[in-house]
Parts: structure tokens; sequence; C-alpha cells
């Protein structure tokens, strides 16, 4: 009995000091955001590597998701006539829901893991520590660029994966399903309000890639340095990054569109 | 140093297609419209009431698509609204007398212009006016009349 509860009180402790330790690397990370100004090029390189080679994937994602949302959507909205609504369906759920929770998902499969296990693997050979004995603090030359570099990509993966999804909808409603071209466009741009729908859609993105990167950056700065360790920080991070960015949009959503 | 400037030329590349996709949300997909590249002449139409008729929404004649409203005004002396077509090129001849009237595609779909050719010999020209309309049916208007009429009964 007193057995189990022991182990209850370490399992809290333990995780209240991952959660402890996450804010105070944060809070460092944070504090390196001013020396990137002058080496803006490190920040160039990571958007590369989270956002320019994540670019594929997120394109034909999105592309596949409006051709889906478009196919389905017709089939409901067949039986009440209102296929020209169509255009609205496919624009209003990409912008508002799919582009920043699909696209952050990918995000955090793709770049995530990538970032946890490269942070994972300087760690295990001793590269971050090496910095330390350098006067080089690996939090700021290593990390930072890294977070900044996730929140800048993020939002514009987002806004791809939104826009190629609309065109995608667009090729199956008007090119396939024989929406009129017109309707398709015009009941959109009618319902779709650029405040409203694609300001919180692209807010949504960047706090999104604010999580993601440091969850992943954490996951990997944190990780035990073995192969073992690393591999399993990295699983850890498409696991709560995932969890994290579909709770945080819940949130958001019920903050944002709640009181319409 | 090339391996640095090719990175840096795909993250412009990268930067750009963001931007440009955010462009196309707020232009293409939201309501702010910037272009328009409709070619045709101009029809002006006034009607009482137009419903839920939009800019962009289609112009047909016997069910074809001929144009798209381009405008919709409100002319503030004889309280109507003034809808501006914009007729296809392709279809410079239609009578003076044709008439333009609002439906609604399905019950509750989008709402367009029909168009009915008459027999006058003169064509309407660019900046015309279209005399005879007929306004959008208003549904509440309509089951109004109906429970009106029965309670008559």
């Amino acid at each position: 009995m007193m057995g189990l509860l022991q182990r209850l009180g370490a399992t809290t402790l333990g995780i209240t000091e991952r959660i402890g330790r996450g804010h105070l690397f944060l809070l460092y990370v944070l504090g390196g955001f001013p020396s990137l100004l002058p080496r803006f090029g490190l920040v160039i390189k990571q958007i590369y590597a989270s956002g320019v080679l994540s670019l594929l994937i997120i394109a034909v994602s999105g592309l596949f998701v409006g051709m889906v949302l478009a196919l389905q959507g017709y089939n409901t909205l067949v039986d009440f006539g209102a296929t020209e609504s169509l255009g609205v369906v496919v624009a209003l759920s990409l912008v508002r829901e799919l582009g920043p929770v699909m696209g952050a998902l990918l995000f955090a499969g793709r770049a995530g893991s990538a970032l946890t296990a490269e942070i994972g693997l300087m760690k295990a050979t001793e590269q971050l520590s090496a910095m330390e004995m350098m006067a080089v603090n690996p939090l700021h030359r290593v990390v930072a660029p890294r977070l900044l570099g996730g929140i800048i990509a993020m939002p514009l993966l987002a806004a791809i994966f939104s826009a190629v999804g609309i065109i995608g909808g667009y090729l199956v409603a008007v090119g396939l399903l024989g929406v009129d071209e017109g309707a398709f466009w015009s009941q959109m741009q009618a319902k779709v309000d650029l405040f409203d729908d694609v300001a919180s859609g692209v807010i949504k993105s960047v706090v999104f890639g604010f999580v993601v990167t440091w969850i992943a950056l954490f996951e990997g700065y944190d990780a035990v340095p073995t192969s073992e360790g690393v591999s399993r920080a990295t699983t850890r991070t498409v696991v709560h990054a995932s969890l994290a960015v579909l709770g945080l949009n819940f949130i958001l959503t019920a903050l944002m569109f709640g009181d319409d | 140093m090339m391996q640095s400037r090719s990175v840096q030329i795909w993250v412009g590349l990268f930067v750009i297609a963001g931007m440009a996709a955010l462009l196309m949300l707020s232009i293409k997909v939201s309501n702010i419209r910037a272009f328009s590249n409709e070619q045709g002449y101009e029809l002006n139409a006034n009607f009482e009431n137009i419903g839920g008729l939009k800019v962009r929404s289609p112009v047909t004649m016997a069910g074809v698509v001929v144009g798209r409203v381009s405008k919709i005004g409100f002319d503030s002396e004889i309280y109507e609204a003034v809808v501006t077509l914009n007729i296809d090129p392709r279809y410079d001849n239609l009578p003076e007398d044709t008439s333009a009237s609002i439906f609604t595609s399905g019950l509750l779909g989008e709402q367009y212009i029909g168009l009915e050719a008459g027999g006058a010999e003169n064509y309407l020209h660019d900046g015309d006016r279209i005399q005879l309309t007929q306004s959008a049916i208003v549904l509440e208007k309509l089951i109004g009349q109906f429970l009106v009429s029965q309670a008559d009964k």
C-alpha cells in the first residue's frame, strides 16, 4: 500500500519536475533571442531545415485533404441542393481548422522528430558540453535559432496547406463534380472573413509552431544521452506534440469562435 | 559558402510561397476583392429587392451562364438596388426589351439572374439599362402572403 503511494508520489514529482525544467529551458532559450538578430543566418538555416524540407509533405497532404473535403461535402450538400456552398465548406474547414492542425501534426512528425533526434544526438556525442567548454551557450547558439525557425516556418506551412487544399477542393468541385465556378468562389468570399477566419487560423498556427518546436527541442535536450534514450525522446516528441496541438486547438477554437 | 547560398535561396522561395498562400487566402478566399479579370460589356438593371444576390453571382440565359454580376449598388433617390451585369462579349445581340429576373437555384440555393430575350430589333449596348426586371422572391414574404390568404377563408 505504502509502496503504491510512494510510486504515485514519485511519478507526480517526476512529471512536475519535467514541466518545471521545460519552462526554465524555454526561459533560457527566449533569453537567447536578442542575440539572434545580428546572426539571422542561423535562423534561416533552421527555417530551411524545418520549413522548406517539410514543404512537399505539407503541399501533397493539403491537396488531398482539400480534394477529399470537396468530395465528401458534395455528397452531403447535394441532398439539399446546396452544392454551391461547397466552396464555403472547404475553405472554412481548411482555413479555420485543418490547415493549422493538420499542418502542425505533420510538422511535429516531419520536423519535430528531426529536431529532437538532432539535439539528442548532439547531447549524446557531447557536442553541447564541448560548446559550453568553449564558453558558447548551446541554448543560445543551437536551440534558440531552431525555436525561432519553427515559429516562423509553421504559419507559412499552414497557409500553404490551406491554399493548396482550397485549390484541390476547387479542382474536384468544379472540374469533377460540376459545381458552378463563380458560385464556388463568390459564396466562399461572402462567408470567409479575413479577420475572423484567416487571421485566427494564422494565430493558431503560430501558437502550434511555438509549442511543437518547444516540445521537440526540450525532449531532445532532456533526453537520456544514449541511442535508446534519443529514440524514446523522438517518439515522445511526436506523441506529446500531437496531443498538445489537439488540446490547444480546442482551447483556441473555444476562445476564438466560442461566442458566435 | 555555396551551400549556405542555396539554403538562403530556398528559404527565400519558401517565404514567398507562404506569403503567396496567405495573399491568396486573404484576396481570393476571403471577402476582400482586388482583382477581377472580367472582360465584356456591362448592363445595368434596377431591382426593388435583390434578396441574396451577390457579386459574381451567375447571369444566365436559357439556363446557360452568359455573364456575372459585377457590382451591386443602391440608388438612394428611387430606393432601388442597382445591379451591374458583366456579359460575355460573345453574346452582344441581346434585344433591347430583354427582361431580367432574380431566381433561386433550388429551394435554398444560390440566387442568380435569369435573362429572357424580347423581340425588339435593336440590341443592348455597354452601359444600357434593362427596363423590365422582376425582383427576388423573398420566402418569408411568400409564406406571410400564404398565411394571410389562408386566414381570410
